[in-house]
């Protein structure tokens, strides 16, 4: 079943197959069971911190000059992002389907925390993969696995990077099948996994629309938040896609540049449809249908791929995607940590840049909200690096 | 007849099972795998499976995947692939030819073009690990109607109740996967396996061929009690890896391929005994 007309998709060995059907019978069930539902929402608000705070940045806006902006704070919830959602709703299914063992990928290793997390509360044996090279730039994320009890697997293939710790984990899943749950961190893989995923993510933009009604009276006039595989986006959208006067952007990573070869991860900008880790949507392949390896100055957004629904969502035009550049995302972190008092990641700091492109051109009398994913605790280091405070 | 259904009449007439021989497309380069494909039918394989190589092989361990990037680097493309097995069949007819890979080159390259390619090329069928029954839109049907058969892959999760939908479209062989796992694992129990073979049996008039984990010449002997078919790959590949000198071919890498082929083309022949 696809995610509509020409993406997403099960494009996945048969062996991983009959799981699949059983996860998205299974899936199901948990949506229409009261007691599934109320202890989602209790681990919402006891132990993710929800609701997260809408902010009003006001220096920023002072210092842009027009729309007034606003952080939907996500970076404030238990293991510092948007990721714990998820993990909380994926690892009660789990339970539900009596697996054993979990499974994930990570790139900047934020899904990779809110994981091992979980399997720590839950008591459940945990193994991430990790591209080797990301493992090396988010060490302080490395760390935070170990300790919560993961086993944490570097992953040499290719480039080492996210897309190389996704074919790992599938390979794993294929083995270890009958024990195993895999627990996707973006809002892409087969389906069920883009809708399950955007689901749980969904409740960042419920809260941000009931919270921005109640702050000024109305909807905001735009919402911004970052793409990577496209679960923070997702899940701010949702509730915004069936209201037209609501702007929406994507902020992709543009790493070098989308005229750069291989220097960015822009997938719905400088890519093309094809079928990936399950599902069929925008990619950076060359032309004989090779995947290509994205680059982004932050682990994760160089994915090079994209959830399936941001793919349609891109073809109708519904959603401006747009590139961010690595020295814009870098300007943006500085401007918000000396601004605001907020280290972004570096992820959300791409959202954020494209915010301080858009808030000038709109008026004093409007609004734009960025879905501020997560803090930039594991990203100091890097940044220094870049910026020569190290 | 099909080259592919005369080729498993004709190993059945022999009282034993046929021997199918994977190898990567292209690897390490372009001349010698040629030399290694035409070697093959004369180290005693049935039936040639040629990998097309794609840049995230979810279902294969290391060995093959080593394959599929020494292939793209000596220059392999998804129109070098059809160019060879063109090439091959200039020299021989009767081998069958069965491509295996993954289903993003196929589309990239424009599916009914592909076909007609394949086709003319003279591919007798296609293993495509990522396309399982829910998306025989996409490929399975348009292949049948291009008269290319498409051999699926069942596997131990595939249980009695799924199999009839994945043996729907089938044709050409079945394909059984001899454990949850990726090409190159071991196989844990070559008893259940043949328990598994004659499960599918019952289901099918097809011939059943075991790929994954098949090794040695005992691998191929009892296994092939049971199947119609022995698959073997990751050892070539693997033997194409370890007979390179500086990443580069070597006067050792056809014959240590054929070498290789010995074994279970040895095992095949006493299967049945
Ligand atoms: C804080 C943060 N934001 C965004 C992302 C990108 O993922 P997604 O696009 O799924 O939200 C990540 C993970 O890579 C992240 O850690």
């Amino acid at each position: 079943m696809a995610v509509s007309g020409l993406y997403g998709g099960r494009f996945v060995a048969e062996t991983l197959m009959p799981l699949i059907l059983d996860l998205e019978q299974q899936y199901r069930a948990a949506k229409l069971d009261p007691a599934y539902q109320a202890e989602l929402k209790d681990s919402a608000i006891h132990y993710t911190g929800r609701p997260s705070p809408l902010y009003f940045a006001k220096r920023l806006t002072e210092h842009l000059g027009g729309a007034k902006v606003w952080f939907k704070r996500e970076e404030l919830n238990h293991t510092g992002s948007h990721k714990i959602n998820n993990c909380s709703g994926q690892i009660l299914l789990a339970k539900r389907m009596g697996k054993t063992r979990i499974i994930a990928e990570t790139g900047a290793g934020q899904h990779g925390v809110a994981t091992a997390t979980v399997c720590a509360k839950f008591d459940l044996p945990c193994t991430i993969f990790m591209g080797a090279t990301d493992v090396e730039r988010q060490k302080p994320n490395v760390l935070r696995m170990k300790m919560l009890g993961a086993e944490v697997r570097p992953v040499t293939a290719g480039a080492g990077t996210l897309k190389d710790a996704m074919n790992e984990a599938l390979r794993d899943w294929v083995t270890n099948v009958d024990t195993t749950y895999y627990l996707i961190g973006t809002a892409a893989g087969p389906h069920p996994y883009p809708e399950m995923v955007r689901d749980f993510q969904s409740v960042i933009g419920t809260e941000l629309k009931e919270q921005f009604r109640a702050a000024e009276g109305k909807l905001p006039e735009a919402i911004v938040a970052c793409v990577g595989g496209g679960s923070n986006a997702i899940g701010t959208f949702h509730a915004f896609l069936d209201n037209p006067e609501v702007a929406i952007y994507g902020a992709e990573a543009g790493g070098h540049g989308v005229d750069v070869e291989n220097g960015h991860a822009a997938s719905m900008t400088g890519g093309s449809p094809g079928v990936l880790h399950g599902n069929r949507t925008y990619l950076l392949q060359d032309k004989d249908g090779q995947i290509l390896e994205g680059h982004s100055i932050s682990a994760g957004p160089d994915y090079p791929g994209v959830g399936p629904e941001h793919s349609f969502l891109h073809d109708t035009k519904r959603v401006t995607y747009v590139p961010i550049t690595d020295n814009e995302a870098l300007a943006a972190f500085q401007l918000c940590t000396r601004m605001e008092g907020i280290i972004p990641a570096l992820e959300s700091a791409h959202g954020l840049a494209r915010v301080i492109k858009l808030a000038p051109t709109m008026s004093k009398d409007q609004s734009v909200v960025l879905c501020l994913s997560g803090r930039g605790d594991k990203d100091v280091e890097s940044v220094g690096n870049y910026l020569g405070l190290l | 007849m099909s080259r592919i259904e005369k080729r498993f009449a004709q190993a059945k007439a022999a009282n034993r099972p046929a021997l199918v021989t994977y190898v990567m497309a292209g690897d390490p380069d372009l001349a010698t795998s040629r030399a290694i494909m035409e070697a093959l039918p004369q180290a005693g394989s049935d039936i040639i499976e040629f990998g097309m190589p794609f840049s995230d092989p979810m279902a294969d361990g290391v060995a093959i995947q080593l394959g599929g990037q020494r292939a793209p680097a000596g220059g392999m493309t998804p129109r070098g692939v059809l160019g060879m097995v063109e090439d091959f069949r200039r020299k021989d007819e009767t081998t069958p030819i069965v491509l295996m890979g993954y289903y993003n080159p196929i589309y990239i390259f424009g599916v009914d073009k592909f076909l007609a390619a394949a086709k003319d090329a003279g591919v007798d069928g296609l293993i495509i690990v990522d396309l399982p029954p829910e998306e025989d839109e996409e490929l399975c049907i348009p292949a049948l109607k291009a008269g290319i058969n498409f051999i699926r892959l069942t596997t131990p999760t595939t249980d009695d109740k799924r199999l009839p939908t994945v043996l729907h479209n089938t044709s050409g062989f079945v394909y059984y996967v001899s454990m949850n796992g990726i090409t190159g694992a071991a196989i844990k129990s070559r008893g259940a396996v043949g328990e598994a073979v004659e499960r599918i049996k019952s289901h099918t008039d097809l011939p059943v061929a075991v790929g994954f984990g098949i090794k040695t010449a005992e691998d191929a002997a009892e296994i092939g009690r049971h199947a119609d078919g022995i698959v073997v790959g990751t050892v070539l590949v693997d033997a194409v890896g370890k007979s390179l000198v500086d990443g580069k071919a070597s006067d050792k890498t056809v014959s240590a391929v054929r070498d290789i082929v010995a074994s279970p083309a040895a095992g095949v022949k006493r299967a049945r005994e």
